[in-house]
């Protein structure tokens, strides 16, 4: 099963202060971790939305809206895809993470093609 | 089966740690069966306590020092109960390493651990149907009905071999050390067949009903991340994980839509999984970077990424294939090796030649009763338009196959092929 957990912004990440060295060097034996595991395929962290944009569809309509966004808690900061094998796994590797008190890691599962039902063609699986 | 979240917690925490456990145990009491026994008694206690005290925070230490304290009370009790001598001897040696500070703390020293792991549940005194189950079962953390389901055998099958091999490994005093400079790539070569055996038998089952067990697939591609992770210099080993990611990228496009295989040149690419692809890519780069001359899995690794680059079948660069093919064969000798080459010739330089190369393996005794040549050889004569011949060809494949969603696509090209 695969998974994307998602890292959420933060007013530090949004003013693209670099963590400290502390939390960069716990971050790094985490990920050395999760590779050991053969947990990890991807992760990666963002630049602030500062640098990014919204793209608005509104019938033929496209507007881009440039960044920064302000509903904070909204924002992510930053990624991992893990191949696990059971939604307990990731979760118990979530916990493993080293985040400050408050942080709120959120966790997906990604669909893979035996997940679609039956309102998708055979064709299209 | 785990049912209450405690459970599966538990369940959860035991796939991520029982590698390091079982190989930190099997380091002290130098015994892999013991290790393990000890091992399922931290998570028997586990499952007994964790439900009403919770999860403790550091649960591999946890498991690792409940272990241990079975393994003394173990110990302690045969050695008031024997009396021989020199087993005393030793087994006091192992109760003061028992006794000792947690070792487990020390990174490093679990990762080498579960290395020598890896080597001893790939020893070559095992039979390869051995050195599977066990690496499954102690490395994987899989347990004996999920091996059992996995390759189609009983549950008793399963347990028998992973006894039998554990004693195997105690009878031949195997140690638990990293092979010695002279013996050490030809036993590398060992536990990269045991991870692709894995990843085969899960890419094209060999029998029953169903053409892919992807849950195979994932544990193999699980213990080539982690074979890398413990020997990033070794080329063979990104050479080997790149080319199951490459192959496993085209899982989802490889069955139809009523499980029945898809062949590479009817294959949607834009269902390839992509981050798979781009992992396979980055991994054989590593592996050619790290390589002098090119090993059979980088090689096959770097033909996979033809086809991976490739956003046709006729956008494919067949000429490399061959060339690659040429070094394979060269270097393995492999009929296989051979037959796939022939395809390849087929595709750069057309059906004549590839049919030629095929006719001169017709008498290959490695290759009688392998139903892939007589389809191989069918297919050329389709595109030669040798109907007839190649209908009778397809029949004889189909009746070599033991797998059912195969045999029934050979038939119905058979069957394409006209009376």
């Amino acid at each position: 099963m695969r998974f994307m957990v998602i890292v959420p912004a933060s007013p530090e990440s949004e003013a693209g202060e670099m963590p400290s060295t502390e939390l960069l060097e716990a971050m790094n034996k985490y990920n050395q971790e999760l590779v050991s595991a053969g947990v990890m395929l991807a992760g990666d962290g963002l630049h602030p939305t500062s640098k990014g944009a919204r793209v608005r569809f509104d019938g033929g309509e496209r507007t881009v809206i440039d960044g920064p966004f302000t509903e904070a808690k909204e924002l992510i900061a930053g990624y991992w895809i893990w191949e696990c094998s059971s939604r307990d796994e990731a979760i118990e590797w979530v916990k493993r993470a080293p985040f400050d008190s408050g942080t709120e890691i959120e966790l997906r599962q990604v669909f893979e093609s035996e997940d679609f039902g039956d309102e998708l063609a055979p064709e299209l699986r | 089966m785990a049912n209450s979240a405690t459970d599966r917690a538990i369940d959860a925490v035991w796939r991520i740690e029982s590698a390091r456990l079982i190989a930190g145990l099997t380091r002290i009491v130098r015994d892999v069966s013991v290790a393990e026994d000890l091992a399922q008694d931290a998570l028997v206690a586990a499952l007994e306590q964790w439900p009403a005290a919770g999860i403790p925070h550091n649960p591999a230490a946890w498991l690792m020092a409940t272990a241990k304290r079975r393994g003394i009370d173990e110990l302690s009790r045969r050695v008031t109960l024997e009396r021989k001598q020199e087993l005393i001897g030793r087994e006091l040696q192992i109760l003061q390493q028992l006794d000792q500070p947690d070792l487990a703390a020390q990174v490093d020293d679990v990762q080498d651990d579960v290395l020598r792991l890896v080597f001893m549940t790939c020893h070559p005194v095992l039979s390869r149907q051995a050195r599977v189950a066990l690496t499954l079962r102690l490395l994987g953390g899989l347990s004996t009905p999920e091996i059992a389901r996995a390759f189609l055998v009983s549950e008793g099958t399963v347990s028998q071999r992973i006894v039998r091999a554990k004693r195997t490994l105690a009878e031949a005093r195997v140690p638990f050390e990293m092979p010695g400079r002279d013996e050490l790539a030809e036993r590398l070569s060992a536990v990269l067949e045991v991870i692709y055996l894995v990843f085969n038998e899960g890419y094209a089952a060999t029998a029953g009903e169903q053409w892919i067990r992807s849950a195979l697939c994932d544990d193999a591609l699980r213990l080539g991340r982690i074979l890398a992770g413990l020997m990033p210099r070794k080329p063979e080993v990104h050479g080997l994980l790149a080319l199951i990611e490459l192959q496993a990228s085209r899982l989802r496009a490889r069955v139809g839509p009523h499980g029945e295989p898809v062949l590479l040149a009817d294959q949607d690419r834009a269902r390839w999984d992509h981050l798979l692809v781009q992992r396979g890519l980055a991994g054989l780069k590593r592996a050619e970077k790290l390589s002098g001359a090119l090993g059979p899995y980088t090689l096959q690794a770097a033909i996979a990424a033809c086809h991976a680059r490739a956003r046709s079948v006729q956008e494919t660069d067949w000429p490399r294939i061959v060339a690659l093919y040429d070094g394979l064969a060269a270097l393995t000798g492999s009929p296989v090796v051979e037959l796939n080459r022939a395809v390849a010739v087929t595709m750069a330089f057309g059906p004549e030649a590839g049919l030629e190369l095929v006719d001169a393996l017709a008498d290959e005794p490695a290759l009688r009763g392998y139903h892939l040549l007589p389809s191989v050889r069918g297919d050329l004569l389709v595109r030669l338009g040798r109907q007839a011949e190649a209908r009778s060809e397809f029949v004889r494949a189909a009746d070599l196959c033991d797998n059912n969603r195969e045999r029934q696509l050979l038939l119905s090209r058979a069957a394409a092929c006209g009376t």
